[in-house]
């Protein structure tokens, strides 16, 4: 019962945070509306008992890329008035697509459910914990997929270095080779010469 | 009123999914409201996979959560690369603008 309601109310936030991220007119509420969004799947991932994702979920998104979203719209100079005047001419279009969808997706799920009796999740045993027992099916099952895993982060480390470094002209950089590998004789010249007199 | 199950997480999940795609015809103009809507949808993904995994007693759809995650990661930091890229030479994020490959 308790747990309905909480589903209830986390839920309709949300979905009001998705509409946020939708239709606000400026990026960065925009933003602010996805971090609440994230964090509220978060919680009703933990009201199932993901424990391990919702903290994932919180960590990760809410902590890095939201983060990241935030700093690239921050740094991007976007003309907000330009942005607006688009949302009118495509929103029939959107909410018509949007209806059917959601419209087809509702049959298909509830079609489902006439079919089916039971639709409770399984409840745990109170010892059971969600992180090991992902922990023991990650590490023994699925390790090619986690050593893939991390080559694909190292893959994004690279494109996003490489896409954004760049070299401007006319910076004045140091050099560590060219200043290492300097010949005291290329600089300096020592010359024999006979003393002059001034008379 | 009926506990929490299932279908309950199915239709916040497809409501979720149709909203974000709402949003991606609605914002058509603005790249980085299109990442945003993308993350939403994958969000949406993630909770039927949790879903389904806690009703079928099975922990492989978390795992598979689990790389979704590290890969929308991925791919948020490379296409905020390419946007930061874009709007550097073009000045812009406008999507109809940016139709240099037309020809």
């Amino acid at each position: 019962m308790f747990q309905t309601i909480l589903f209830y109310v986390f839920s309709s936030i949300l979905l009001v945070a998705a509409l946020g991220v939708i239709f606000s007119k400026n990026p960065v509420h925009s933003i602010m509306f996805l971090v609440g969004a994230f964090f509220q799947s978060a919680v009703l991932w933990l009201l199932i008992e993901a424990e391990f994702l919702a903290i994932v979920l919180v960590l990760v998104y809410v902590g890095a890329v939201m983060v990241l979203f935030l700093f690239v719209v921050m740094m991007l100079d976007i003309n907000v008035e330009e942005a607006k005047s688009s949302i009118a001419k495509y929103t029939p279009f959107g909410l018509l697509i949007a209806g059917l969808m959601i419209v087809e997706l509702m049959q298909v799920i509830k079609l489902r459910s006439a079919n089916q009796t039971l639709q409770g999740f399984s409840i745990n045993p109170p010892d059971y914990s969600n992180t090991e027992s992902l922990g023991s099916v990650l590490y023994t099952e699925h390790v090619y997929a986690f050593e893939i895993a991390s080559v694909i982060l190292l893959l994004a480390i690279v494109a996003a270095i490489t896409l954004t470094m760049r070299k401007r002209p006319g910076l004045k950089v140091q050099d560590i080779a060219k200043q290492v590998a300097v010949d005291p004789k290329d600089r300096l010249k020592i010359i024999k010469m006979k003393s002059e007199t001034e008379s | 009123m009926m506990s929490i199950g299932l279908d309950h997480y199915l239709v916040l999940s497809a409501v979720l999914f149709t909203f974000a795609m709402a949003g991606i015809f609605i914002n058509r103009r603005n790249l980085i409201l299109l990442l945003m809507c993308i993350e939403l949808m994958l969000l949406a993904v993630n909770f039927n996979f949790i879903a389904f995994s806690r009703y079928l007693g099975d922990e492989v759809g978390q795992i598979f959560v689990f790389f979704i995650l590290t890969v929308a990661a991925a791919e948020a930091a490379i296409g905020l690369a390419i946007l930061v890229v874009l709007f550097r030479n073009r000045s812009t994020i406008n999507v109809s603008e940016l139709n240099k490959m037309k020809g």
